[in-house]
């Protein structure tokens, strides 16, 4: 297990990070989701030992390993720039790690050959990196971390310099790979799809902090706080300040809204409700219920619609099934379903988890 | 702005090229409208990037000429096409303010100060930094310089085109949504021709009226959004657009029936053609999980938050399904397809039905 003990960076008088402290277990899919300059890299180098916190500490299985060097640590690491050795083959490059620790001929064979296979890369083997795909020069750098078989493995933004279609495929086939390999896996991404799609646990960072952290679709569908809750939102999660009265939340202009049944305890007052894209549908705008919002953009994929909308002066994503032409300043009738509504409070703590500790 | 004519343009890098697998792009032969929008689509190595410098100049083609409003502009370089382009990474003048930096296109042009000052301030709004106007470009945030480089595109009113080559790729997803929409709303206001570059095929659907899908250096399908979900006229595109991608199973047919071992699928109209490697099309999306329909054995279910997506197997062939996030998986899983948005493909080109108009490609 891998622990950081409330550890804080500084540099140069800014705090980078902030009293983070993480329990990551053996044989865990760990993702770190933030925005650039959140803190998911300095972090991870704080894991890896390249660099050592300002406070606090890290241990590895019950040790403190605090300020020990990566070198002396089972640290393997990939990054979102390619790099591999361009003059060796690929065969080299995933063997090299083999080669420094002093492994046996067999072993060598026998591990690279594993981890071509486990990666595709055995027909390519003979070939330098230059001559490969960029989806396969990352499938190199991919093995040569699997083969050194390192208690941690960092993976740093691991598919953003490939196509969509790339990332689909290795992301659907890393998590296979991270499970049979027993290692803990950190894996840095901004993308809240794709922390979704990887599955395991969820560390959302924000300024430097740790937000939550959790199993990944726990942290998505019940988020401590707003900034958790904006943080796993692709495309933006709607908001908007309401006043709670009895069964209502009030909106702008006499609209209200049915209170759901798990938030009926809270007390009068303001909060702030929030709601993910798909659960904002279109109504007929002379329907009960129906809010009315103008149109400010229209975005069509093909199967689904993304309708932006402006209700009295907030600016909400809709995404509706099904192809919809609206023309921009349209008025259109709107709904929020409530089966998921977030609720925090002013201070942006989810009314939810208040009621429970309550 | 201008219509531009791709009159049977081929290219190679390589000199003398014989046979088709020597050019990195095959055989283009295509009209954008003015005022058009449209995205290039496809993997990287697709032709996509060729394609677009060969309209900006920075390439001549082997073979085949380019038109801007009829005129050949073939021999022309990039300074004398009119042309404003937006990179992946941001181009922007470090010592210049954000303010200068806009205007530094329109100065150069010798517009006058005072339409200078009028254009400049209104592209500052729409991309949203006022409040960095006189700031030096050096201490901005990679998003914020993207910002400056769009404006930049966008400051001349008098270009024929606007090319983008991926220019949200470095930005972050919150900031994708927001300089997506107001490039599309900057289309509708200005009518700008637009072509733009890009691998992301949610960037290339949400932006271009139509989108051109190309693979292996060349165009398989130009088509609206819907056109391509839909309709895809070759698997590629079933594949490249949509996640997870169009399921694809081998079926052999006769008459409206479509057979894969003991499952019989009957399909919406009788397809012209029943030879060649049979492949029928369903997209995730129109595969329904429940208690009726062909059995199945269902391997695993995602959950990506809105919606998860169901992996099985149908006859030993993996199918995909996508559902609610609520759904229930029941567990004598059986799948069901609408037979509305099945489609049939005969060595990867899709196949007519009986009934449906024929158009040419």
């Amino acid at each position: 297990m891998l622990e950081l003990r409330d550890v804080s960076k500084t540099v140069s008088g800014e705090k980078h990070i902030r009293g983070v402290s993480l329990k990551l277990e053996q044989g865990s899919l760990n993702v770190l989701l933030g925005p650039t300059l959140s803190g998911k890299t300095t972090l991870m180098r704080l894991m890896a030992g390249l660099d050592k916190p300002t406070s606090g500490s890290v241990w590895m299985d019950g040790e403190d390993v605090t300020g020990v060097p990566v070198q002396r640590r089972s640290v393997a690491m990939v990054y979102q720039q390619f790099i591999n050795y361009p003059a060796m083959t690929v065969y080299e490059n995933i063997a090299s790690p083999l080669r420094v620790a002093g492994a046996p001929a067999e072993t060598i064979r026998k591990r690279v050959g594993e981890a071509a296979e486990l990666l595709r890369l055995t027909p390519y083997l003979d070939r330098t990196p230059l001559e490969l795909s960029g989806g396969q020069q990352q499938r190199t750098a991919l093995a040569r971390a699997i083969v050194k078989d390192a208690r941690l493995v960092l993976l740093d933004e691991p598919l953003a310099n490939l196509d969509y279609k790339l990332r689909e495929e290795l992301r659907a086939e890393l998590p296979k790979i991270f499970s049979a390999t027993g290692a803990i896996f950190v894996y840095a991404t901004t993308e809240p799809s794709e922390a979704l799609l990887l599955g395991g646990n969820t560390a959302t960072l924000s300024e430097g902090q740790v937000t939550q952290f959790g199993p990944t679709v726990d942290v998505f569908r019940k988020p401590n706080d707003l900034v958790t809750a904006r943080t796993f939102s692709d495309p933006p999660l709607n908001t908007v300040e309401v006043e709670k009265k009895g069964e209502s939340f009030l909106l702008a202009e006499g609209d209200r809204l049915s209170v759901p049944a798990e938030y009926n305890a809270l007390s009068d007052g303001r909060y702030i409700i929030g709601f993910q894209p798909h659960h904002l549908r279109l109504k007929a705008s002379d329907a009960a219920n129906a809010l009315r919002a103008r149109v400010t953009v229209t975005e069509i994929t093909g199967s689904e619609s993304f309708i932006h909308v402006d209700y009295a002066g907030n600016r909400w994503v809709m995404l509706e099934e099904g192809v919809h032409r609206l023309d921009v300043d349209d008025t259109v009738g709107i709904e929020i379903e409530t089966r998921h509504l977030l609720v925090f409070d002013i201070d942006g703590r989810s009314a939810g988890s208040l009621q429970q500790a309550a | 702005m201008a219509r531009i004519d791709l009159d049977n343009i081929r290219h190679a890098y390589r000199p003398e090229p014989t046979g088709d697998e020597d050019y990195a792009l095959k055989r283009v032969h295509h009209t954008f409208v003015d005022g058009g929008a449209y995205a290039l689509l496809g993997p990287s190595g697709c032709g996509k990037t060729t394609l677009l410098n060969i309209i900006s100049g920075l390439l001549r083609p082997s073979e085949g000429r380019i038109l801007f409003n009829g005129n050949n502009v073939t021999d022309l370089p990039t300074e004398a096409r009119n042309i404003a382009q937006v990179f992946q990474f941001p181009v922007v003048y470090d010592t210049m303010t954000v303010y200068e930096n806009l205007a530094f296109p329109l100065r150069n042009r010798g517009v006058s100060e005072d339409i200078v000052d009028k254009r400049v301030r209104e592209i500052i709004t729409m991309i949203g930094l006022e409040e960095r106007a006189k700031r030096k470009a050096q201490g901005l945030t990679a998003d914020e310089k993207q910002k400056i480089s769009l404006g930049r595109g966008l400051a001349r009113a008098d270009v024929n085109a606007i090319l983008f080559d991926e220019p949200l790729t470095v930005i972050d997803p919150h900031m994708k949504w927001e300089l997506r929409t107001q490039l599309k709303e900057l289309h509708r206001r200005f009518g700008y021709t637009m072509v733009y570059v890009t691998h992301d095929q949610t960037e290339a659907l949400t932006f271009a009226d139509n989108v051109v899908v190309m693979y292996e250096g060349e165009i398989v399908q130009i088509g609206t959004p819907e056109e391509l979900f839909e309709r895809p006229t070759h698997t590629f595109v079933g594949y490249f657009i949509g996640s997870p991608g169009m399921n694809l199973l081998p079926v052999e047919v006769s008459g409206q029936s479509a057979r894969m071992g003991q499952t019989v699928i009957e399909l919406p109209a009788t397809p012209k053609k029943q030879s060649g490697k049979l492949e029928l099309g369903i997209r995730p999306e129109f595969v329904s999980v429940g208690r009726s329909g062909y059995p199945v054995k269902v391997d695993k279910v995602e959950d990506i938050g809105r919606r998860k997506i169901v992996r099985a197997s149908l006859e030993g062939q993996e199918i995909a399904a996508v559902v609610d996030e609520d759904a229930e998986i029941p567990a004598e899983a059986h799948v069901s397809f609408d037979a509305a948005h099945l489609n049939l493909y005969a060595n990867s080109w899709r196949v007519e039905m009986d009934g449906e108009a024929g158009h040419g490609a």
